[in-house]
């Protein structure tokens, strides 16, 4: 039997690698638009809130910013942790890629919304000042000119974003999330099974570079600056 | 017409409170040009955030046609603001739009339908000479074809004034009196009252009816064009129609005469020697046509020795005024003020 056989006869790679893959990619699926849908509405109230804000309000800009600050100083590893009571209330189980999710998202969305409130302070103060003398409401300054004007730098932080949640998916593996992260830990870590831990880092890598590079181009095409 | 009364704003900075705006009054008639001049730190920047309630003032009011905007509650604020285009120094276009797109927003936001607005853009681009740009982005355009597309866009929504601030102030010269051939010949077509405020007195000459003075945030000179340039000594009348930069190497007494009208045309210089018999020195001219009218701003010395009562400084000025000129006799420190002035203006040659 040459390499690539043995390759093909190990079920590690066969079997659980691709089932590993699809709830990674289930996981950042998942985690992913609950980031982008709670970080966007998050950031986009820290900036509209902000002193000299579209809507200046005190109170709200400092409580969400102090509570985006606190989620952010506890590194992943320990808030998954302490999150399980909380995942196991809201999903009803603490295992499982679904599980993962809820501090997938917990650990992602106050990053992503930070990101979100730099591009869009980034949008020139006196664009804005165009629209309101145009009489725009407030809304539609954020639909039609923050969001859209802000979008090259949104699609870059989506793209940083989405590569983080990889990075933390894999460690969401370690208690209990699955995917590919469980599977290296498992194979690679506790049998020793060379093949399956490069294997999985070479997928992770693939799929880094294919969010990074999709990012780009996409930024590129909405990029009229 | 926009009339601003006794308008105000302080800013508190910390303890400190500045006063920005201490108590505008002014008035421009419907299809008046005018233009607001004052140099840096002199208030410009806050009048017009004012005037757009952008900034609401401390107190007084600012009206479009009689309606008042300072009092106007949020929701009646929006429809107000419609009634006034504005013109920014860099444009301030959507970069994420096309020009199109651009021209098109104030439409969107007023909820007209997607074939009338493209309609209206289509035609304010060809109004701005800009309608084979409609899919560019402005980024791909350059200063004065941007401006050009502000324009277009402050006009969308049909305003009865066009605010304008600092409008040319990015662009270069020759592109700078294309933007205000432009504003000038939009608001003889469309009967658009216009307020340009600017730190060149150059921007003023060229489309202005009337004009005002702004420093330390009040109304210090103004007038129509031709009223406040034959004012001789004003500060305005200085920066309108600077004199070249004279040696002042006379010890006779100076003289700065201004004529306008039919007695620009003719030689001062010689009137002078034909009553007096003397001839005097021009130290400096120079001739412009305001609004219409001709100009002649001179410097003159005399010569030195002459007597005050019966052909010096005095009765020299004296004649002058009678003959339809305006006349002063100056310091050499006078003459320099004035210099400066115009430089501080934007106005020197």
């Amino acid at each position: 039997m040459n390499r690539f056989q043995e390759l093909l006869a190990n079920p590690a790679l066969t079997e659980a690698l691709p089932e590993a893959l699809v709830e990674t990619l289930v996981m950042v699926g998942i985690a992913g638009v609950f980031t982008l849908v709670i970080g966007l509405a998050l950031g986009v109230i820290l900036h509209v809130t902000a002193p000299g804000g579209l809507r200046p309000v005190s109170w709200l800009h400092v409580l969400l910013s102090a509570v985006i600050n606190v989620t952010r100083s506890i590194p992943y590893a320990i808030l998954m942790v302490a999150l399980i009571p909380f995942t196991a209330w809201l999903v009803g189980t603490s295992i499982g890629p679904i599980a993962a999710c809820v501090s997938l998202t917990i650990g992602t969305a106050p990053f992503f919304a930070r990101l979100v409130e730099t591009s869009l302070r980034e949008v020139p103060s006196g664009t804005v000042d165009a629209a309101r003398v145009m009489g725009s409401t407030r809304g539609q300054i954020v639909r039609k000119v923050l969001l859209p004007e802000a979008m090259p730098g949104l699609v870059a932080s989506i793209t940083t974003t989405l590569v983080m949640l990889v990075g933390y998916s894999a460690m969401a593996g370690l208690i209990g999330g699955g995917g590919l992260g469980r599977l290296a830990y498992n194979y690679g870590y506790q049998r020793f099974d060379t093949a399956v831990m490069i294997a999985t880092i070479v997928i992770m890598v693939i799929l880094v570079q294919l969010i990074q590079w999709i990012g780009d181009r996409i930024v590129r095409a909405v990029d009229h600056r | 017409m926009i009339s601003i009364r006794d308008l105000r704003k302080v800013y508190r900075q910390g303890e400190r409170e500045v006063v920005a705006l201490d108590g505008i009054d002014l008035t421009v008639p419907t299809g008046a040009v005018h233009g607001i001049i004052g140099h840096s730190g002199a208030g410009k920047s806050t009048l017009v955030r004012c005037l757009t309630l952008l900034d609401r003032p401390t107190s007084g009011s600012v009206s479009i046609d009689g309606s008042d905007l300072s009092t106007a509650a949020d929701r009646d604020l929006l429809q107000a603001r419609r009634r006034i285009g504005m013109v920014f120094q860099h444009a301030n276009l959507l970069d994420s739009r096309t020009v199109l797109g651009n021209v098109a927003y104030p439409l969107e936001v007023t909820g007209q339908d997607k074939a009338g607005r493209t309609a209206r853009a289509r035609e304010l681009l060809g109004l701005v000479g800009l309608e084979d740009y409609e899919s560019s982005y402005p980024s791909q355009l350059s200063g004065g074809q941007r401006q050009r597309v502000g324009i277009a866009r402050a006009l969308a929504s049909d305003p009865r004034v066009l605010l304008c601030d600092e409008p040319t102030s990015a662009l270069d010269p020759a592109t700078t009196d294309g933007i205000l051939e432009l504003i000038r010949d939009l608001s003889d077509r469309l009967g658009l009252t216009v307020v340009v405020i600017t730190h060149e007195m150059h921007v003023v000459k060229k489309i202005c009816t009337s004009v005002s003075l702004l420093d330390r945030g009040r109304i210090v000179e103004g007038g129509a064009l031709t009223e406040v340039a034959s004012d001789l000594g004003s500060r305005l009348s200085a920066a309108l129609l600077p004199l070249p930069e004279a040696a002042l190497d006379t010890a006779g007494p100076l003289v700065e005469v201004l004529g306008h009208g039919p007695a620009a045309d003719v030689p001062v210089s010689a009137v002078i020697k034909d009553r007096f018999g003397h001839g005097v020195r021009v130290l400096a001219g120079s001739v412009e046509d305001l609004a219409g009218v001709r100009f002649a701003h001179h410097l003159l010395a005399l010569p030195d020795g002459a007597d005050d009562r019966t052909d010096g400084a005095d009765a020299v000025v004296a004649f002058l005024e009678q003959n339809g000129y305006r006349a002063a006799q100056r310091t050499r420190t006078q003459v320099e003020t004035a210099q400066g002035t115009a430089q501080d203006l934007g106005g020197a040659q």
